[in-house]
């Protein structure tokens, strides 16, 4: 079987300034992988090239989603796709209410799908059903788009979007950045509820603290704009403890010295 | 080129979808103005002699005047000698069922159904095809109600001791350059008389629409609500698509005495101009309320899309103690556009209040400009205005412009005003694309959020054909 996600080599500049030099990755259904990396790493980039942010400009490498070319797919059509992404600043969209934004989203995606649009009735349900997932005040529904919301309504927000989309690929960019331990309980079990082997994460984090929470299958670090190192779960407590700056003296030459020496 | 560009080009070459034109024989009246065409006008109409008089007393003022040009739009001098004055489908109606049936299709393609089992529940419809209102729904059953709604010309006819006593008494003859040719013009309109205590069983509706061409549409429309009357009024308006721009001065004058209620909507879609911004309806009307009497209201609620350039100031005097005026505005400028509109509120009595709601989108190279005036006299004790201009560009060649005016004479008066200018920001329209959202729905749902405030103002069924109005205006405004 294809896998969901491959990233091959993928180069991404911003106003001229490559950000992404050479990113190769690999997400398969039902994984969780987490993406750490110190400040100006590249990671939110990487989420923001995925999703399709016109700024970001790929001069090298593509991206298969489904075996398909995600790079050739504008937003909306990744969107109905089933690539979702929680942002870290979600805007605010004055007037108009959560669920008139989230009944649009959902019936652009179902009549993507060939599917039926959900009636008001059905689709309120659905909503309820969901709003409870992360434990959002439902007067938060009938309110405009993240519009007075505080960092933690936004963040939740996110994620229950995200619980009603039903996506099969999550993106979280900095999804843990300025909540409050309860905040980011809430929001991380908002997201396990939603793991299944239908479904894959892709968990962009500078702290290790939200994967005690959400606990990935495999961590990639980030450096520079390359995957610099990856393994399991163990390698974010060992950058909890290390921080990053012993990656910067990349494994590589250390390898090639030795070879050097033989010679 | 992205697909984005791609819907745009395809939209920017949309065309109007109410200009489609209706073979209808007409009677008109060679171009020009002088004495002998009024005469005319008045005779066609067989009116009494005090309206000819009154017609005529208003051209000679007229003749002195000179056309103001202090608002912010440019557009080359208008030729008031090539304009037609009056313009009537030949066959003229005595009933609904004596209506021309070209004409009641091209108010069916408008969407109005002028027959009355067709009519959506409660409105009410006088529609008016040129010059000549050509048929009042639902009049019998108003009548019951004792309530008089009819056209103007028919309101000369039969109650003419109402018009007398009230026409030109908010608007006077002389009051501006574009009503005082109104009032010696003016060809027909809608006439509404709400009695003591009456409230008013279904929505009004005037449908205007210019057909003919070269020809000015100057209607004149008068409410009076009587102490404790209550009536929601709205008119809605379209033209055919023709390369020279024609003239639309109208006067609406409101009347609302003690205790009574005046709602006002407006739903302007008058061809637009193409997108060079040749053509288009030359939108200069002057409408204004006055709360005669004590604790009146009159609310005027505008949703203005179309028109090449509109003049326009829905104002509201208050004069009775306690009034209140009110005044939500949504105006919408594409391609070339130019809109200058705003209100003016007149606090005369003691405890008024007045509210000014105004949402600019400016869109293309669109011109949208907010003017204003609150003013408060300085027998007005306890006045209280609360003001908020709020504009919002769309791409980076329009321009939003707000000019309020406030005048306070007594110290008592509290003013609020705030306003706002946002551009609709590429991360709301990104953000709503990674929901599944395409780009041009985003937008429309963006500006309607934004016009929400005025929206909800609207009677039901006009916010939702508001609402597509406004989308269809903005079509392929974001690149």
């Amino acid at each position: 079987m294809s896998h969901l996600l491959e990233i091959q080599n993928l180069h991404a500049n911003v106003e001229g300034r490559e950000i992404l030099r050479g990113v190769d990755l690999t997400v398969d259904l039902g994984q969780v992988h987490a993406i750490m990396g110190p400040n100006g790493s590249g990671k939110s980039t990487l989420a923001q090239v995925l999703a399709g942010r016109e700024e970001y400009e790929v001069t090298e490498g593509r991206v298969l989603y489904k075996g398909q070319d995600l790079l050739e797919m504008e937003p909306e059509v990744r969107a109905r796709e089933g690539v979702f992404m929680a942002f870290q600043y979600p805007v605010e969209i004055p007037g108009v209410s959560n669920t008139y934004f989230l009944k649009a989203a959902l019936n652009a995606k179902r009549e993507h799908l060939s599917l039926p649009p959900l009636d008001a009735m059905d689709f309120l349900k659905l909503v309820r059903q969901r709003v409870k997932l992360v434990g959002m005040d439902e007067t938060l529904l009938q309110r405009p788009v993240n519009e007075g919301f505080s960092g933690g309504e936004k963040k939740r927000n996110e994620i229950f979007h995200m619980a009603v989309l039903e996506p099969t690929l999550g993106i979280l960019d900095e999804t843990d950045s300025g909540l409050d331990i309860d905040a980011l309980k809430i929001v991380a079990d908002g997201v396990n509820s939603l793991r299944s082997q239908e479904r894959s994460f892709v968990v962009i984090t500078h702290y290790q603290r939200l994967l005690n929470y959400i606990v990935p299958d495999h961590v990639h670090v980030l450096l520079d704009g390359r995957i610099v190192r990856s393994g399991g779960k163990e390698l974010a407590f060992e950058l909890e403890e290390k921080g990053y700056v012993w990656l910067e003296e990349p494994a590589e030459p250390v390898g090639a010295a030795a070879v050097e020496g033989e010679s | 080129m992205s697909t984005e560009t791609q819907t745009i080009e395809r939209l920017a070459n949309q065309e109007y979808k109410f200009g489609f034109t209706t073979e209808v024989e007409q009677e008109i009246v060679p171009p020009g103005l002088n004495e002998d065409v009024i005469r005319l006008i008045s005779a066609k109409k067989s009116e009494p002699e005090w309206m000819l008089e009154w017609r005529l007393k208003a051209y000679r003022h007229w003749l002195t005047m000179k056309e103001p040009h202090w608002a912010n739009a440019q557009y080359p001098p208008i030729d008031y000698q090539a304009i037609s004055y009056y313009a009537a489908p030949k066959a003229g109606p005595k009933s609904l069922d004596e209506i021309d049936p070209e004409i009641l299709r091209t108010y069916e393609k408008l969407g109005i159904p002028l027959k009355e089992q067709a009519v959506l529940a409660g409105v009410a419809v006088d529609a008016v095809f040129d010059s000549v209102s050509v048929a009042t729904t639902f009049k019998a059953k108003l009548r019951e109600a004792g309530i008089i709604f009819c056209s103007m010309s028919e309101a000369v006819q039969e109650h003419p001791e109402l018009v007398r006593e009230y026409l030109g008494t908010v608007v006077p003859y002389s009051d501006n350059f574009f009503a005082t040719l109104n009032s010696a013009v003016f060809t027909d309109g809608s006439f509404v008389y709400v009695p003591k205590g009456v409230r008013c069983p279904m929505e009004l509706s005037t449908y205007f629409r210019i057909n003919a061409k070269n020809t000015g549409q100057f209607e004149r429309t008068l409410i009076i609500a009587d102490e404790g009357a209550y009536v929601s009024y709205l008119e809605g308006c379209t033209a055919p698509m023709r390369d020279e721009n024609q003239l639309h001065a109208a006067v609406v004058e409101l009347v609302a005495l003690e205790n009574a209620q005046i709602k006002y909507s407006t739903v302007q879609n008058w061809y637009p101009g193409d997108k060079e911004g040749r053509g288009g309806i030359y939108n200069f009307v002057t409408k204004r309320g006055k709360c005669e009497g004590r604790k009146s209201k009159i609310s005027w609620t505008q949703v203005e899309t179309g028109s090449a350039i509109t003049w326009k100031y829905p104002s509201v005097i208050l004069k009775g103690d306690g009034s209140i005026g009110e005044f939500y505005s949504v105006a919408v400028t594409n391609n070339r556009q130019q809109a200058d509109t705003g209100t003016k509120m007149i606090h005369i009595g003691k405890n008024t209040r007045s509210t000014i709601v105004s949402k600019g989108i400016s869109a293309g190279q669109g011109q949208n400009t907010y003017r204003g005036m609150v003013k408060i006299l300085r027998g007005a004790d306890d006045a209280r205005n609360f003001s908020q201009c709020d504009s919002m560009l769309i791409g980076d060649q329009c321009g939003a412009h707000t000019f309020p005016y406030i005048d306070v004479q007594n110290p008592t008066a509290q003013m609020e005003h705030e306003a706002s200018t946002s551009k609709i920001g590429e991360d709301q329209i990104f953000y709503c694309n990674q929901r599944g959202i395409e780009t041009e729905d985003a937008v429309s749902m963006i500006v309607n959020g934004f016009c929400k405030e005025v929206f909800r103002e609207l009677p039901m069924e006009f916010a939702v054909e508001a609402q597509k109005l406004l989308a269809i205006s903005l079509e392929g405004s974001v690149g």
